[in-house]
């Protein structure tokens, strides 16, 4: 069970939060003017990778923030935790 | 029985302290501190048990946590029964009762016995043979297999006993109290990290405290006198708490650990009345030390499973330890120096040895000349090739190892014995690592997997980590943990250690024999009874992958995960397939180590605890006036009000006529309620619902549905516009948190822009809706201050009023499509307001409707659940509401999956009304539907979502689900039941009412 560092609250365990897919997927600006094929990239492709993944998490029984992680699936080392907005700290 | 089989000289045994047990219906006697293994090998029984497949007779093998064959059940025929214990892990109490199981009718006549007999046709991966081929034998075998196999009884009763769940945060964690975990230990606390030491056993020390041997010293003590002096000075260290009887189950990513600790296991049973019996400790240790020790291999020949066949150090710790010998006459055979120590054991008790055999052609340490000086015959380059003795071993085979240890030459010597020690070197427990994510290597020398690659912070010391001998063990143990700790003073200095045994050994996995291997019954998994043989076999089929090896053979799927033979496993199959050791890896071990009851598991959340409950400020008026109550989501919501012995059908029956005649009450506290505020709160209702709210005026409310992305309906409710910048709204009762989370996601990460805060307060209010043709009297008298007339109230409009002078909010607005009033008011006034409610209803008959009344209710009229007649595929418009969805709005959550491909299909299932051809045919919810039951196979249209016996309409009226349902209206189609057929027609989802002439009735 990891050990997961929420950028508001500190080191916590990982039962108070809830994984939220992948990040980094920015809703589109305009979804009408989307074909089907493009507003179905958005809507249902998403990585599935063995090894480094960027991945939204919400401290859901915390602070309620969400915020983002980097994360290697093969080892579950988290590499990085950081706020919506901000720009990953590392690739 | 055999009181020579008792040494009285035991520290660990209390001798005046006598305790009576019962096994398989005899008394036995015993002394404190025994375990049930050795207080039953102290009265000469060795058969405990018959093995799984071929019911075998089978004795204690081992004296610790890694036993295959001494599986008990304990407290027979009471509520505390419990299977597959292992008796070597029982501290025996006054009272113990217990009992063989997997055999039938008795361990000694055991009718599966059969099995063995029959084993030729039980071989590998027989199950699965029978399963596949013909399906039919199955089911003959099957009562027999039932009957005589199976691994012991589960209790029928509530467990009486009481668990919980401890949290624990430490600095540095050592799991094993054996000479390196104490040593560790000490190292640790006394340099000021906050420690904590597990244990398995109830002792501290290891297999180093009953180390009595001249042959191995620490600073010119004897071992165990060092080690008991070391545990003293720990003993009194703040830093340091110890927790014995406490048995690492699992080791997670993050150093995060659950270990079970026994509390009362030991105690007689009338000394642990209302005592927590094991507590579960969920472990997060900054640091963690693994000194688990290590496991005796076993060596694998012909007929190696016989009741007197022990593990050469189980018996060495049932004499040194427990006082206790397994056998009078004792033959141990060994490819190490391990069974020299047991051997200088025997003798020190003056125990007869009538052979040793050791399969090394050489032999030079210290200890195995002590030995020989004793005059015991060694036979070197030997190895035993068959044993003799149903229910124990009373003779042994031997013959001479070729040079290679390929096969057997000479001639064949038979020895006597009544025990058997067998020794193939040890196997590090890397069990805890493994299951950390610790990656293992193969150690050629001595063909051992230890740890290499650590995951977390973490370290393995003593023999876990491969180090073997006293010197290397509290050489290692030092110098790593001064490396781990980063820590200058280690507290140990000049430590002088003697060893008399040397660390030489030789290696065979399967031992040759002068049959063929399809002729012996040499065991590896000797709790799953998978041999040399079975492993062959799979290999001839073309198993490969060990994984797969263990499935068909089922070696190491038992309790005991396989601790004594996986190894073995793994060795005869690099062997036989010509492959390096190490080079398939090993097979995973997996959580709990030793098996958990499942009242640790749960722990307190048992009964009424199992999941928490909530309950309505009004619950307490429920129950009192016979509510029958549902579970929606974690609430208790009161269902219906049965009078006079009523069913729930009449009860539900009576409460709808009267809420439409006259006067209904429903508690309506469950319901999720959002409150929204910030100058941006209109913009956002917008993107989140399909409908329009930019021109919703202050003081009124509205109905929206909220899609998911995907287009597909997620929640509904009636929000309110409080003021300018300020809206309430409502989610159903079971959706309230998740509409919550969606909400703040969006705000969070889409939206951040918005000026919007968003608080959940469900709990804060109480709500009570009053409807029927006389609710507005109703309310008028419980609130006479509020204007209630249809020009300053219409429907769909909110006020703010005052009960008592406590401020409330009243909102017209309605489910039932009759007239009807809400009143939300702080939650603690909320039963008085209902209160008043009844009184003030009294002479309209006013009646409290439950949930399911509501659900017929609203059912008249059409209005969906989202939940029951929605599941994640049913868009708005397969609902037919496309009134809801606005056209105009440039995009809201879930727009542009309206008009996907798929979700334009006009065959989608989409809402209708069924009506039965027979008005008093109910129709099941979930019941399918179809057109032609003709033709095969039968085309499914959709099913039944909501069906209802309607008492206004005095017919059967029903929602459902039908492919291409919007076109359909007037069409039959046909509900296929088990044994008929119902003709239903298609109708208009509005029941009653369509044009709401109740609604907007002038009262
Ligand atoms: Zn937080």
């Amino acid at each position: 069970m990891f050990l997961i560092n929420c950028p508001f609250c500190g080191e916590r365990e990982q039962s108070e939060f809830k994984a939220g897919g992948e990040a980094h997927i920015v809703r589109p600006k305009q979804p009408t003017e989307l074909s089907d094929d493009e507003w179905a990239e958005y809507l249902f492709i998403r990585k599935n990778i063995k090894g480094v993944q960027f991945e939204r998490w919400n401290h859901v029984h915390g602070c309620r923030k969400w915020f983002n992680m980097i994360r290697d699936t093969s080892n579950d080392q988290i590499k990085a935790v950081y706020k919506m907005g901000e720009k990953p700290p590392v690739k | 029985m055999s009181n020579n089989l008792r040494f009285k000289t035991s520290k660990f045994i209390d001798e005046t302290y006598r305790v009576s047990f019962k096994f398989n219906n005899k008394t036995y006697f015993g002394f404190k501190g025994d375990t049930l293994s050795s207080a039953l090998l102290a009265n000469g029984i060795h058969l405990v048990g018959r093995s799984f497949k071929y019911h075998r007779p089978r004795g204690i093998m081992t004296a610790g946590s890694e036993e295959p064959n001494a599986i008990i059940q304990l407290h027979d025929n009471t509520s505390r029964t419990e299977p597959n214990v292992r008796a070597t892990e029982v501290e025996i109490y006054e009272g113990l009762v217990a009992s063989s199981q997997n055999c039938w009718p008795s361990v000694n006549f055991d009718i599966g016995g059969i099995n063995n007999l029959l084993s030729p046709i039980l071989p590998a991966g027989f199950y699965y043979k029978t399963f596949m081929w013909p399906a039919s034998f199955w089911k003959k075998y099957e009562y027999f297999i039932r009957k005589s196999a199976g691994l012991g009884k589960s209790p029928k009763v509530a467990d009486p006993d009481i668990y919980e769940h401890n949290y624990i945060h430490c600095d540095v964690l050592v799991i094993g109290a054996g000479i390196s975990g104490i040593m560790a230990a000490k190292m640790a606390a006394k340099n000021g990290f906050k420690t904590l030491l597990v244990d398995e056993k109830s002792y501290l020390g290891g297999s180093s405290i009953y180390d009595n041997s001249e042959f191995s010293k620490i600073n010119n003590q004897i071992t165990s006198s060092w080690l008991e002096k070391e545990i003293n000075e720990i003993s009194k260290l703040e830093n340091l708490e110890i927790k014995t009887r406490t048995s690492v189950a699992a080791f997670h990513g993050y150093n995060f650990l659950l270990a079970r600790e026994n509390l009362t296991d030991h105690l007689p049973i009338n000394q642990r009345e209302n005592k927590v019996r094991q507590r579960l400790l969920k472990i997060r240790a900054k640091k963690v030390i693994t000194a688990t020790g290590s496991i005796e291999r076993p060596l694998i020949f012909d007929n190696n499973d016989r009741p007197g066949i022990l593990l050469s150090s189980a018996i060495k710790k049932y004499i040194d330890l427990y006082g206790v010998a397994c056998g009078e006459n004792n033959v141990l055979f060994t490819n190490n120096d391990t069974a020299y120590e047991t051997a200088m054991s025997l003798i020190q008790r003056g125990i007869k040895i009538n052979a040793i055999i050791d399969n090394r052609e050489q032999i030079d340490s210290k200890i195995s000349y002590e030995v020989e000086k004793n005059n015991i015959k060694i036979y070197k380059g030997y190895t035993v090739v068959d044993t003799y003795g149903y229910r124990r071993i009373n003779k042994i085979s031997i013959m001479k190892l070729s040079k290679d240890g390929q096969t057997v030459i000479g001639d064949k010597t038979k020895l006597n014995c009544d025990c058997l020690g067998i020794s193939g070197g040890w196997t590090p427990a890397v069990h805890l690592f493994t299951q950390s994510g610790g990656k293992l290597k193969f150690r050629d020398e001595d063909q051992v997997f230890i740890p290499e690659v650590y995951p977390s912070d973490q370290i393995s010391i003593g023999s876990c980590n491969g180090n073997f001998g006293l010197k290397e063990i509290v050489n290692n143990t030092i110098f790593s943990i001064k490396k781990f700790l980063d820590i200058e003073n280690s507290e140990y200095k000049n430590i002088e250690i003697i060893s008399g045994s040397n660390l030489s050994k030789r290696n065979i996995w399967l031992l040759p024999s002068d049959k063929s291997i399809g002729k012996t019954k040499s065991f590896i998994d000797y709790q799953n009874d998978a041999t040399s043989k079975d492993i062959k076999l799979a290999l001839r089929e073309g198993f490969r992958s060990i994984e797969h090896v263990k499935r068909y053979t089922t070696t190491g799927m038992g309790t005991d995960q396989g601790k004594l033979g996986n190894m073995h496993a793994l060795g005869i199959i690099s062997e036989t397939a010509g492959t390096k050791m190490g080079e398939h890896g090993t097979t995973t071990f997996r959580p709990p180590y030793t098996p958990l009851t499942f009242g640790t598991i749960v722990g307190r959340n048992v009964g009424e605890f199992f999941d928490i409950f909530r309950r309505t400020p009004i619950h307490d008026w429920h129950v009192a006036n016979n509510a029958k109550f549902e579970n929606v989501g974690q609430w208790k919501r009161a269902w219906y009000y049965p009078k006079n012995n009523e069913n729930m059908h009449q009860a539900v029956q009576r409460e709808s006529k009267a809420a439409r005649d006259s006067a209904g009450i429903l508690d309506a506290s469950t319901l999720g309620k959002i409150d929204i505020q910030g100058t941006d709160a209109s913009e956002f209702l917008n993107r989140v619902y399909t409908n329009a709210w930019s021109k919703l005026a202050v003081g009124k409310c509205r109905y929206g549905l909220m899609l998911n992305e995907d287009g597909m309906v997620y929640d509904d409710g009636v929000t309110t516009r409080l003021g300018e910048n300020h809206y309430i709204m409502t989610t159903t009762t079971g959706g309230a948190a998740n509409v919550l989370g969606k909400l703040e996601d969006y705000l969070q990460t889409e939206w951040p822009e918005l000026d919007v805060y968003l608080s959940s307060v469900t709990d804060h209010y109480a709500t009570i809706s009053v409807c029927g043709p006389n609710s507005k009297k109703i309310v008028s008298k419980v609130i006479p201050d509020l204007d209630l007339s249809d020009e300053k109230f219409p429907h769909m409009s909110f006020k703010n009023a005052k009960i008592d002078n406590i401020r409330c909010r009243v909102m017209r607005i309605s489910f039932t499509g009759e007239h009807s009033y809400e009143i939300n008011i702080q939650a603690n006034y909320g039963k008085s307001v209902w209160e008043k409610c009844m009184e003030a209803g009294k002479d309209f008959n006013i009646t409290p409707y439950g949930t399911e009344t509501m659900h017929l209710l609203r059912a008249e009229k059409g209005f969906i659940i989202v939940g029951q007649d929605t599941d994640a595929t049913m868009t708005p418009i397969d609902l037919q509401m496309d009134w809801i969805v606005s056209k105009k709005k440039f995009d809201f959550i879930g727009k542009r999956s309206l008009y996907r491909s798929d979700t334009i299909r006009e065959d989608r299932k989409q809402l209708v009304g069924l009506l039965t051809e027979n008005p008093d045919d109910v129709l099941e919810e979930g019941a399918q539907i179809v057109a032609d039951v003709k033709k095969t196979p039968i085309e499914m249209l959709g099913h039944v979502t909501s069906s209802y016996y309607s008492p206004n309409l005095k017919k059967s009226i029903a929602l459902g689900v039908v492919k291409g349902g919007k076109n359909m209206l007037g069409q039959k189609l046909i509900i296929s039941m088990e044994n008929k057929n119902i003709n239903v027609t298609v109708a208009d989802p509005v029941f009653l009412d369509k044009e709401g002439e109740r609604l907007n009735a002038k009262l």
